[in-house]
């Protein structure tokens, strides 16, 4: 299919000719695409569907298997990432590569240090960093700021920074706004829609089509390894994206139905831990899904984290199942023993072993079941539930034993969804569980945490996804600083009720500091 | 790449690379020394090298967990001391001597695993400390003397099975059965696990202490059972006896293509490494080399040896 053409850049400054990649397998096949400058093109399709490696090939990370590319009419064949720099191609990654323990500014000018003799200057140092940050609206954000104090979000943007100063031609955004809130998002694409007019030619790949809707001039849809087609994205609906993204129909589904609430299987009181979780009090029923909204720094993973066991909270109770004696988890092993499972936010960092297999990462909290005696371990029963996990939840691999950091974001994170499943607790708390993910593994997804709801299990959802709480949820609970500032029912809650509530900490500063004296 | 690989393939992938540089290394000497390839040779071998078998079986461990054990080379000179002085000052008798010697082990093991998980110090730290606290208390208590002992040790390192000696039979059961710990049990996957994320294993509800508390204690009792055979050889305990040891026994567990990041490591490859490097000393002492063009070889070994395992790992992950 010959792309649609982009109407007022007659040269596009990137061209791409039948690329394709192999490694085990053919991921990538024949792919044609242009790149304008000036314009914000959009990459869709499911996990695994070669995105992130026609990123990485043309930023200079993997090389091509064949087919050629062309950046400004001359042959472009980067053979690392600084290559493609040298070129003026530039990538943020999805997972984040910043220096913790150096400061933002140092994180931006990494490379390009401007020093005296080998002495970093300092004082030109912070001053260049502020004019980068306050182009991109980062005013606000000391450049002699440590990069581990920053959350995510403010991390994003510190990456995106670090691109931008550079003479960047090409900038390709590998799910940027995965963990940015609402009003750094509008940040974002404030910058984006500047880098636009200012000629550069943006290659963005996200999940979220809503947002590929507000800020893409024209979305290439991917679908197995093969350019499905190039159209102004004017043109397109967001049911006909799903669709030629997944080959397939996807009704507009609710998650919600058919289920009523059972009795009360968590009841979290006047819970505290520091200035991130300050008197927060719930119920979580069996038989319900119930959501966490807020936006990011709120709380919301401190509180599941300190209910957990895996920090300990400074004070409150949680009581199980209607029990009157409190349950105070001082690790998350007696949290799991109790029937609790948190599904981490962090997936790298705190989920995976990313360098064994599926079959490890599924069944590593649920040994006892397939152990006999002295710990021996039924190995062919463990490829069997591994198998059937994999069958379950439709994980993209070839075999129980590939090694998990071969799967897309998305097949991981089904990995670690069926660990928790497999380990059959009946407290299930989801901490941003289709981070990462594609539709139709999304999709997937729901309607698991929608059966296990009406498993009787009750099952906390903690998201940044409004859309996809208010599609899932019974009821949501908003965090705002570290309080629970409202929860609405099914139909009581709009969009706007539900940000008003999570802005609410910040519009009344003087009732938080009141009430945490 | 298929899934289906059959397990002797991958058992072959395993040691294939090994068994190659051992049976080069054979050749070589074999070729160009008279005596090198004859029984008693090989007997020889075989005999010094169970002592270091079961050090490096330890220290195998301790690395897939991801932690470090510098102690190990000390805790045997410690435990070893405390035998002789068991048997000749205080006339115990030798099995209640050797038990003793065998706490003294499990006692220096548990030191570094609980004070580093109470503190939070990295095991580089704690272990480093035991190094020079175990030699110290070898010293102390022997009054930096090697005590000699006599026959009634040697008996011990003196008994032969099917022509094999008894210290030799039994490094090689403690290679199989932790082996066998480590792949056929859910002890052997907490290690691995906690060794690739402790924090994912923390997180996932399993208690990463008791898992490290017995890898540090095992290794020291090993150490121990070291000390006991190398005391019994030599029928009499040396002080001084494993200095050094604990980065010979890393150089086996590396050799083997064990990450020094943990997660990855294999008993039975480590075995092979003590076996390679025993070789390439025997092997350069047989052909007249002094000792600083061996220890030159032998390093540059170690370092050839784990190149080669980085390709070797890069073709399974991932044909380029």
């Amino acid at each position: 299919m010959s792309p649609a053409p982009a109407p007022s850049h007659p040269a596009p400054v990137v061209r791409l000719r039948g690329v394709g990649k192999t490694y085990a397998t053919r991921v990538l096949d024949g792919i044609d695409l242009d790149l304008f400058p000036g314009e914000v093109h959009a990459l869709v399709g499911e996990n695994g569907a070669g995105k992130s490696t026609l990123c990485r090939i043309l930023s200079g990370l993997t090389p091509a298997t064949d087919g050629g590319m062309e950046l400004n009419g001359q042959p472009y064949r980067p053979r690392s990432k600084r290559d493609g720099e040298g070129a003026g191609v530039h990538m943020v990654m999805q997972e984040l590569n910043l220096i913790g323990t150096l400061s933002v500014a140092e994180n931006i000018f990494l490379d390009h240090l401007p020093h005296r003799a080998g002495w970093i200057d300092f004082p030109k140092l912070y001053q260049r960093a502020t004019e980068v940050l306050d182009r991109i609206g980062m005013r606000d954000l000391d450049p002699r700021t440590t990069v581990d104090q920053l959350g995510v979000g403010p991390q994003q943007m510190v990456e995106i920074a670090a691109s931008l100063w550079r003479q960047c031609r090409i900038l390709i955004l590998d799910e940027p706004t995965a963990a940015l809130t609402e009003p750094e998002v509008k940040q974002l694409f404030e910058q984006i829609r500047n880098l636009r007019a200012a000629g550069v030619a943006i290659l963005y790949i996200s999940h979220r089509l809503e947002e590929i809707r507000q800020i893409a001039d024209r979305i290439s849809i991917l679908r197995d390894g093969r350019l499905v087609g190039t159209q102004p994205a004017a043109s397109l609906t967001l049911d006909e994206i799903v669709r030629r993204m997944v080959g397939r129909e996807l009704g507009a589904e609710s998650f919600a139905e058919g289920r009523t609430a059972g009795a009360v299987a968590l009841s979290v009181r006047h819970l505290r831990r520091g200035h991130q979780v300050r008197d927060v009090s719930f119920d979580a029923h069996r038989g319900e899904i119930l959501g966490f909204a807020g936006l990011m720094g709120s709380g919301r993973t401190e509180t599941m984290r300190a209910i957990f066991g895996a920090d300990q909270p400074d004070a409150g109770d949680v009581f199980l199942h209607g029990n009157s004696q409190p349950s105070r988890f001082r690790s998350p092993r007696e949290a799991v023993q109790s029937g609790l499972a948190l599904l981490n936010e962090d997936r790298k960092a705190q989920g995976l072993f990313l360098s064994l297999g599926i079959r490890e990462n599924l069944t590593i909290n649920a040994l006892h079941r397939l152990s006999g005696f002295g710990g021996w371990l039924r190995r062919s029963d463990e490829t069997s539930v591994v198998r059937s996990w994999i069958d379950k939840l439709a994980v993209r691999c070839h075999s129980p034993d590939q090694g998990i950091v071969e799967l897309s974001g998305g097949n991981q994170q089904k990995v670690i969804v069926a660990r928790w499943l497999f380990r059959d607790c009946d407290i299930l708390i989801f901490d941003e569980p289709t981070r990462g993910v594609d539709i139709g593994a999304r999709f997937e997804i729901y309607h698991l945490l929608a059966d296990l709801a009406a498993q009787g299990k009750a099952v906390i959802v903690v998201s940044s996804d409004l859309l996809e709480l208010m599609s899932l949820c019974d009821r949501i609970a908003v965090m705002s600083a570290g309080r629970l500032a409202a929860t609405f029912r099914r139909g009581e809650w709009t969009q706007d009720k539900i940000m008003a509530a999570a802005l609410s900490e910040h519009l009344a500063p003087t009732r938080a500091t009141a009430a945490s004296a | 790449m298929a899934g289906t690989t059959p397990a002797w393939r991958h058992w072959i992938g395993e040691f294939l690379g090994l068994l190659i540089g051992l049976a080069a290394l054979i050749t070589v000497f074999g070729l160009t020394t008279d005596h090198f390839l004859s029984g008693t040779h090989l007997r020889t071998i075989a005999n010094q090298i169970p002592s270091a078998v079961l050090v490096a079986t330890g220290m195998t461990c301790v690395l897939i967990l991801g932690q470090i054990d510098l102690s190990v080379g000390s805790v045997l000179g410690f435990a070893g001391a405390m035998l002789g002085v068991a048997m000749t000052r205080w006339h115990l008798p030798l099995p209640l001597a050797v038990a003793l010697a065998l706490a003294v082990g499990a006692i220096c093991g548990a030191f570094n695993g609980l004070v580093s998980m109470r503190w939070r110090l990295p095991t580089f730290i704690v272990t480093l400390g035991m190094l020079e606290m175990a030699r110290g208390a070898a010293h102390a208590v022997t009054g930096s003397q090697t005590q000699y002992i006599g026959s009634a040790v040697g008996r011990l390192a003196d008994a032969s099975i099917l022509g094999f000696s008894l210290p030799f039979l039994v490094a090689l059961v403690v290679v199989v059965a932790t082996h066998i710990l480590m792949v056929k049990t859910v002890f052997g996957r907490y290690t691995v696990a906690i060794g690739t994320n402790e924090e994912a294993a923390r997180l996932s509800g399993i208690d990463p202490r008791g898992v490290k508390l017995s890898v540090f204690i095992g290794t020291g009792v090993l150490s121990a059972l070291a000390a006991v055979i190398d005391t019994s050889r030599f029928q009499a305990a040396n002080p001084n006896a494993g200095l050094g040891l604990e980065l010979n026994a890393i150089a086996a567990a590396v050799i083997g293509g064990t990450s020094l990041m943990g997660g990855r490591g294999s008993v039975l490859r480590t075995f092979l490494g003590v076996v390679i490097i025993a070789v390439l000393n025997s092997g350069l002492a047989a052909i007249g080399a002094k000792d600083e063009i061996k220890r030159l070889i032998t390093g540059a070994v170690i370092i050839a040896a784990v190149i080669v395992d980085v390709y070797r790992q890069r073709g399974v992950r991932r044909p380029a």
